[in-house]
């Protein structure tokens, strides 16, 4: 909301040394916020006087324009007092006129230096200046010519133009409707200085009687109250005044003809929207009611509308008019030839505004006001003033009808206790500045020996319960005033255990050198393809959004790995040699249990009832996905580099588990995205827990990640469920250790993981470690077979195992390695 | 060796007459000096302590002695060998120190090598950023909510007091899940965690809920529809306007140093009442709005930085969360922590948390 400080000023008798600095903030601490001040002189420096055209005498040049060259008294501004020579283009005044000068020394708004110059072979000593030189509209037809009245020649030109007004720009809550208008923050004005307030919607309205158009509501609750007025004989071409013409402009609307300007000067004013209507085109009485269903309106945007029957509508006896209080109808639009205009002011039912608004999505300054609560009170106050504006401009006359329907809604009671402020506020705030302040924003007041009971105004439509109230009183006391107190020590618990957890998976993959990112979870089927995830892959059900950004990426992620893949990408683009990167985040699967219920706000919903709303709501597991590309290890003096790779991927996922204490169990798999002979299930306690291994080249490729790159994605809150609560401390023996080493030779297709399993099982309880520590392959031994060596570890709780007790170990465990993986021992 | 040999005269015995003995200790302590490093004073000692030096092959003789011989010639055999010993040992200190400082000045190595073989790891500010809050209330005794980040209509909404016609409500704001008739969405705010809160615990009621947060707004360097908020909440006996400007007053003291403290402003919000914007003491002019003499840049010479929201908890919201309103009241708060980050990280363009360069991301380390 833009207000011009002069007009807040009309309504308040404020001191004359409060400035607008001061106005504002004492505003912004009350709750309406300073946005900007703009000043209307912003980049001109005088000196702008009023001068007088003594002369002047049109010459036509060599390019076919016809300057004039005047001579203009600006009195002792120029220092001499002698007429001024001026070159001007313009032609739309003559000599005698007044008009703006700005002399050489001054500058216009772009920063531009006026100084005497040559031109068309006269030494011009200034210019005389057009509104749009002077940042105050568009219009270049021609100069401003001042009215016979402005000033002598030399007169200071800027109070002239209205350029010292300063202009504040207010950030309106919305609760703070009432602000939108300059009653409103005029009001906020005299609250903050405790100044007198006049209030521009007091003024004597003519009784109704039945000589008015004729009105009927249908629907008391959509539109409680409506006021019909009537100008006949208007003169269509009447101009703006200036002065209204500026305000409008100045608040940020454009003016557009004396009908409708004045319509938004009085909802400036007053905060009231106001409706006109060409009367001519009005058949019979105006009704108003809801629409119903299919029913259509072309709005004076020109926009053909399907109705709802939520829809407030204004109709006559053609049918429907209007969207009442949102927008016009096309067919009783004031035009160009309006001479007879109904004026309606009517009263609305917000909720019914703000739907409407929504459902058309038409946003107005009318709707704005409407959709957030207007003062209904003075409806046919706002009437009045556009019949008196409308007349005093336009001609016409005042049609002695006056019609007002329905009446202003009851405001409800609001009963407190004196103490409540302070006891809210913390403030120490005593009854009577509870009642005064109260009573300064409006409140009628019942006071009981403890209790308060508050009428609020009618203005004030967000003053409904007690802490509405106790916020008035305190934003008066100053919320400045409010003591800093530490509330009592509560017995926190500490951090969770996941949140424990989550930081230690944080530090142990940023120690391992990965970097973590933070990517948008919004996916589309271009992703899961350049994954290469089959058709009937769980991860292409997703939870879709209605309303996403952009159609290319439509759902809630269900994998990490796109935004992580693009990340690397993105990184190695930019130069980087090698890039780990991680992230943790959640992921969304849906579940089709019906939609989530909207319960009332009265009461708590029942147990079951939050059990059926917390059901309906997507699986959302939190996710950890690394991706590995390029160079893992730099090449240096020390020697080569080294590329990331399918181990470094599982290995991450082995020193998670090792540092939050789960066993993990790796399986040979396939599965997109990953290379499928180079992919591994990650398990605990059996369980899937996620995928790790080297990406597919095709993924590679698609991603543009250089080859092997290696990714891992597994589900975060499985593998923190499988930590223990309490580690027990672990019983270790000091006897000697027993070493042996085997080697196995088996098929090639036979995996790590089983030999081992087959060796540590058959070794029994002696076995303290074992450690792969060498695959062999060789002509020798066959394509399809590999040797494993193993370093076998015994050691007794209690003695000194003997050779035979070792050898017997490490025997049983070969034989059980042979029995279930046909290892052989290579000798 | 030679048998005993009663008759003999020992100073006829060559190798043990006392001028061969001390020329042999002579001899042998000579060489000792002479040995230049450990390997020729190991060959110096085989030489001359050896099984086969002069001296071992005299001290062979003494048992071909007399017995009344073997005395005098035992004790100066002993004597010499003594003499060769000590004069080894003295030797093979001085070699050994002599040779121990050579090999540290042989191993020097420039330090300055590169020693990044895998690059530095890091944590993404906002994590670290979240945790840093988390962890300054937490040593208030408060405690760390959370909560899903596609969340029920009804809890980031209604539960709030924010009604079916709440212009936050509109699709210009909110994502919705399709069908939007399921009544889900991706949570605008963390306030849903505040309202589980309430809903599944008794108050005292101390708790922060930092999280991931969205809205459908263009993505530009001060707007990003991902975004991260820190939220609090606080339901107690007795808690007022004035516990809050207490908490925020700490939080900013140890966010951003002793004596940076908060202002409110009147303001707007559906689940507070009172509500009021938090503004911060600029902590880069410490209020001045100016430093050095120009505008200070953080905070654009108003000395102060916009900073959240926060009020009194509406007693709307306790009474859909189930709380006891005439028992208790309340104080909820939110900020955002990627604006709250830009601003004292002076972090220029939002866009940078979310692109994943490891440029950015590594220059904040693992903690803030």
């Amino acid at each position: 909301m833009k207000a011009p400080a002069s007009w807040i000023r009309e309504y308040v008798d404020l001191p004359d040394d409060v400035t607008t600095e001061d106005l504002t903030a004492r505003l912004t601490a009350l709750g309406l916020k300073l946005e900007a001040i703009e000043s209307a002189s912003a980049g001109i420096t005088g000196p702008l006087v009023v001068g007088k055209v003594l002369t002047m005498e049109p010459e036509p040049q060599k390019n076919g324009k016809t300057i004039n060259w005047c001579t203009v008294d600006v009195g002792d501004a120029n220092g001499t007092g002698e007429p001024q020579g001026i070159v001007c283009g313009a032609h739309n005044f003559v000599p005698g006129d007044l008009v703006v000068v700005i002399l050489p020394g001054g500058v216009l708004p772009g920063n531009f230096q006026i100084s005497a110059r040559k031109t068309y072979g006269h030494l011009s000593a200034g210019m005389i200046c057009s509104a749009r030189e002077l940042g105050l509209g568009e219009d270049h037809d021609g100069i401003i010519v001042l009215p016979a009245d402005a000033g002598e020649p030399g007169t200071d030109a800027f109070d002239v133009l209205g350029l010292r007004e300063e202009v504040i720009e207010f950030e309106i809550n919305p609760d703070r409707a009432y602000a939108l208008s300059l009653r409103g923050i005029a009001r906020e004005a005299a609250l903050a200085y405790d100044a007198p307030f006049h209030d521009p919607a007091d003024r004597d309205v003519p009784s109704p009687n039945d000589a008015g158009h004729p009105v009927v509501i249908d629907d008391p609750v959509g539109c409680p109250m409506f006021v019909a007025r009537k100008v006949t004989g208007f003169d269509p071409a009447a101009p703006t005044p200036d002065w209204m013409a500026t305000r409008l402009q100045q608040a940020g609307m454009r003016p557009i003809s004396l009908a409708v300007d004045v319509t938004n000067y009085v909802m400036l004013e007053t905060g009231r929207p106001i409706h006109g209507y060409d009367a001519d085109k009005l058949q019979g009485p105006i009704r108003v009611r809801r629409a119903t269903e299919g029913e259509t309106l072309t709005t004076l945007d020109g926009a053909l509308r399907t109705l709802s029957p939520e829809d407030l509508v204004v109709t006559d006896d053609s049918g429907i008019i209007g969207l009442g209080g949102v927008m016009g109808g096309e067919t009783t639009e004031m035009s160009s030839t309006t001479t007879n205009v109904l004026v309606e002011a009517a009263h609305w039912d917000a909720t019914s505004m703000f739907r409407t608004g929504k459902r058309h999505k038409i946003s107005s300054e009318a709707g704005k006001r409407n959709e957030r609560g207007v003062d209904p009170v003075i409806t046919p106050a706002a009437a009045d003033r556009v019949v008196e504006l409308l007349t005093t401009y336009g001609g016409g006359t005042a049609d002695p009808g006056v019609t007002v329907v329905g009446s202003a809604p009851e405001r409800p009671q609001i009963t407190i206790s004196y103490d409540l402020p302070a006891r809210v506020s913390g403030m120490d705030i005593d009854a009577a500045t509870t009642v005064t302040n109260l009573e300064a924003v409006g409140c009628a007041l019942v006071k009981d020996d403890t209790t308060l009971t508050a009428t609020p105004p009618p203005w004030r439509p967000d003053l409904n319960d007690p802490f509405d109230l106790v916020e008035e009183v305190a934003r008066i006391v100053g919320y400045d005033n409010v003591p800093s107190v530490l509330p009592r020590e509560a017995a926190g618990r500490g951090l969770s255990r996941e949140q424990r957890l989550r930081r230690r998976v944080g530090r142990t993959l940023a120690g391992a050198g990965c970097v973590e990112v933070i990517s948008f979870p919004f996916v589309g089927e271009a992703a899961f393809d350049a994954l290469g995830l089959p058709a009937d892959d769980v991860r292409r059900t997703t939870v879709r959004l209605a309303n996403p950004l952009s159609s290319e990426e439509p759902s809630y992620t269900t994998t990490l790995l796109p935004g992580l893949l693009k990340a690397a990408a993105r990184n190695l683009g930019r130069g980087a040699s090698g890039v780990s990167l991680f992230e943790t985040g959640t992921v969304a699967f849906p579940v089709d249990r019906g939609p989530a219920p909207i319960y009332g706000v009265d009461w708590r919903p029942s147990d079951d009832e939050l059990a059926k709303l917390l059901e309906a709501l997507p699986e959302q597991p939190l996710h950890l996905a690394v991706v590995l590309a390029g160079e893992r290890e730099r090449a240096g003096w020390w020697g080569e580099g080294r590329e990331a790779g399918w181990a470094d991927a599982i290995g991450l996922v082995r020193r998670l588990g090792t540092e939050l204490g789960v066993e993990i169990e790796v399986v040979s798999t396939s599965r997109a995205p990953w290379h499928p002979g180079r992919c591994a299930q990650v398990r605990v306690a059996g369980v899937e827990l996620g995928h790790a291994g080297e990406l597919h080249p095709k993924v590679c490729a698609a991603f543009g990640l250089p080859a092997r790159a290696a990714a891992v994605e597994i589900d975060l809150d499985l593998l923190m469920k499988h930590t223990r609560d309490v580690t027990p401390g672990p019983d270790f023996s000091t006897y000697p250790q027993a070493k042996e080493d085997v080697a196995l030779v088996v098929a090639a297709d036979v995996t790590t993981a089983e030999v081992e399993a087959a060796l540590r099982e058959g070794a029994g309880e002696l076995l303290e470690s074992i450690r792969l520590f060498d695959v062999y392959t060789s002509e020798q031994l066959g394509a399809d077979k590999k040797s494993l060596a193993f370093a076998l570890r015994f050691r007794a709780p209690d003695r000194t195992l003997t050779e035979e007790e070792t050898a017997g170990a490490r025997d049983a465990a070969v034989a059980l390695a042979a029995e279930r993986t046909g290892a052989v021992q290579r000798s | 060796m030679s048998g005993p040999n009663t008759d003999y005269d020992p100073v006829e015995v060559t190798p043990l007459k006392p001028e061969e003995v001390e020329a042999a200790r002579d001899a042998a302590v000579a060489a000792i000096a002479a040995a230049a490093d450990l390997a020729e004073l190991k060959q110096v000692r085989i030489d001359h302590t050896g099984d086969r030096s002069p001296l071992a092959l005299a001290n062979r003789e003494i048992g071909a002695l007399p017995p009344q011989a073997r005395k005098e010639a035992g004790q100066r055999i002993g004597q010499a060998r003594g003499a060769v010993n000590q004069a080894l040992a003295a030797r093979q200190e001085v070699l050994e120190a002599e040779h121990e400082e050579r090999m540290l000045v042989e191993e020097t190595v420039d330090v300055t090598l590169p020693t990044d073989r895998v690059p530095a790891g890091a944590r993404h500010p906002i994590t670290t950023g979240s945790e840093l809050i988390a962890d300054i209330f937490v040593a208030m005794g408060w405690e760390v909510a959370e909560g899903p980040v596609i969340e029920a209509e009804w809890l980031n909404f209604d539960a709030l007091n924010l009604g079916p016609d709440h212009p936050a409500r509109t699709m210009q704001d909110t994502f919705w899940t399709d069908p939007a008739d399921n009544h889900l969405v991706l949570r605008t705010h963390t306030s849903p965690v505040q309202a589980r809160t309430m809903l599944t615990r008794q108050p005292p009621i101390y708790v922060v809920c930092p999280g991931r947060v969205f809205r459908t707004d263009e993505y530009d360097a001060t707007h990003s529809p991902v975004f991260h908020q820190v939220e609090g909440l606080a339901i107690d006996e007795g808690i007022t306007m004035a516990h809050l400007k207490g908490t925020l007053d700490h939080f900013a003291a140890q966010m951003f140093g002793e004596g940076i403290s908060t202002r409110f402003r009147p303001s707007y919000f559906p689940f507070t009442e009172p509500s009021a914007e938090v503004d911060l003491v600029c902590f880069v002019c410490r209020g001045a709005g100016e430093l050095d003499g120009a505008s200070c840049r953080t905070c654009r010479g108003e000395g102060w930085i916009e900073w959240g929201g926060c009020g009194v908890v509406n007693p709307r919201v306790l009474a859909a969360c189930g709380v006891d309103s005439e028992r208790y009241t309340g104080f909820a708060f939110g900020m955002g922590i990627d604006r709250t980050l830009m601003f004292r990280q002076g972090i220029e363009d939002l866009r940078e948390l979310f692109e994943g360069d490891i440029r950015f991301t590594t220059a904040f380390g693992s903690e803030l």
